[in-house]
């Protein structure tokens, strides 16, 4: 046995005993620890496939970012966890016939005549000096580039959605209230006043009362000053 | 390593995550796990054929789904913490105001 067949048996055996302990687990905190374990296992498993940067993403950002969300979640709510696993053993037969179905009908499309080493011999490793970043860099800033601006986006999207769902301050915002909008009549934004029309005066007249006006003002403002 | 040996135990993490799914019929945290783990399993397939068809887009690909999958796990969550406000509780079996 090579040292990468005993690294694949040993982590692949973590990953699925953990990923058991996820479904099967009471507590919720450590489902959500069991959970973690299964991603850094899978890590493993990826660096085996010389997937280093999604390896390494998978931990910062899944156990980094994703799981400890989970956590925060989990320990939030004041929720009895135990209560909500009762009927737990009423569907095992169901999950376990579901899952023993599902994994004959994969064994027989993966069965080593398709997939084996004869059919897809393993590729020769990559050179000492092959880096896995640069090379996918050189995919994604190049063939990829406008879905990964639509990622970007839907990240956006999401931060917009998650803290507007659960924003719980006062929502100072102004906007049209629609209905109100409609029930509106014709009387009530406009009044028609009947008035006599004005007649007009002549210049001279019209100068005076300026001059008058002026001069109320300005003797208004040598009494206050004095 | 063959691919049949990693496609395998993709395949065993995707069953695992169905049986999660089935058995828990209550918990909405437990099914937001078991579709990450899912979530999971389908990326080591992708990987695994990357590396055995010598093509990187299946890396690409992983990489989109992992961003898309963050962003759903942060708005499942938002959902059930709105959820748990309102109904005091996370049952599955209670979401049935929209029944008819």
């Amino acid at each position: 046995m090579t040292v990468e067949q005993i690294v694949f048996y040993v982590f692949a055996t973590l990953t699925i005993v953990s990923a058991l302990g996820v479904v099967t687990v009471r507590n919720s905190v450590q489902a959500v620890l069991c959970l973690v374990l299964t991603f850094f296992s899978a890590a493993v498993l990826w660096m085996l496939l010389e997937a280093e940067f999604l390896a390494v993403a998978l931990v910062l950002v899944y156990v980094g970012a994703v799981m400890v969300l989970f956590l925060f979640v989990v320990m939030m709510l004041d929720v009895d966890f135990a209560s909500l696993k009762q009927g737990f053993t009423r569907y095992v037969p169901l999950g376990i016939l579901i899952a023993i179905g599902l994994l004959i009908g994969l064994y027989w499309v993966l069965r080593g005549e398709l997939f084996g080493l004869e059919a897809m011999p393993e590729p020769a490793k990559h050179a000492a000096d092959y880096s896995n970043v640069e090379s996918l860099g050189m995919l994604l800033y190049t063939d990829y580039f406008y879905a990964f601006e639509i990622a970007g986006v839907i990240l956006l999207v999401s931060i917009v959605a998650a803290i507007s769902l659960t924003f719980r301050g006062r929502r100072e915002r102004r906007g049209q209230s629609v209905p109100s909008q409609h029930r509106a009549s014709k009387d009530e934004r406009l009044h028609i006043i009947k008035m006599d029309a004005e007649v007009a005066q002549d210049d001279e007249s019209e100068t005076d009362d300026l001059e008058k006006a002026v001069g109320e003002k300005s003797g208004r403002t040598k009494g206050e000053s004095s | 390593m063959s691919l049949t040996h990693y496609l395998m135990v993709s395949a065993i993490l995707f069953s695992i995550s169905v049986i999660g799914i089935v058995i828990n019929r209550k918990n909405v945290i437990t099914l937001l796990m078991c579709i990450e783990l899912m979530l999971l399993a389908v990326n080591t397939n992708f990987i695994a054929f990357s590396r055995y068809l010598n093509d990187e887009v299946g890396q690409i690909f992983v990489f989109f789904i992992l961003t898309v999958a963050a962003a759903e796990a942060a708005i499942g969550l938002a959902i059930l913490v709105v959820l748990f406000r309102s109904n005091k509780d996370i049952d599955v079996e209670e979401l049935r105001e929209l029944k008819g």
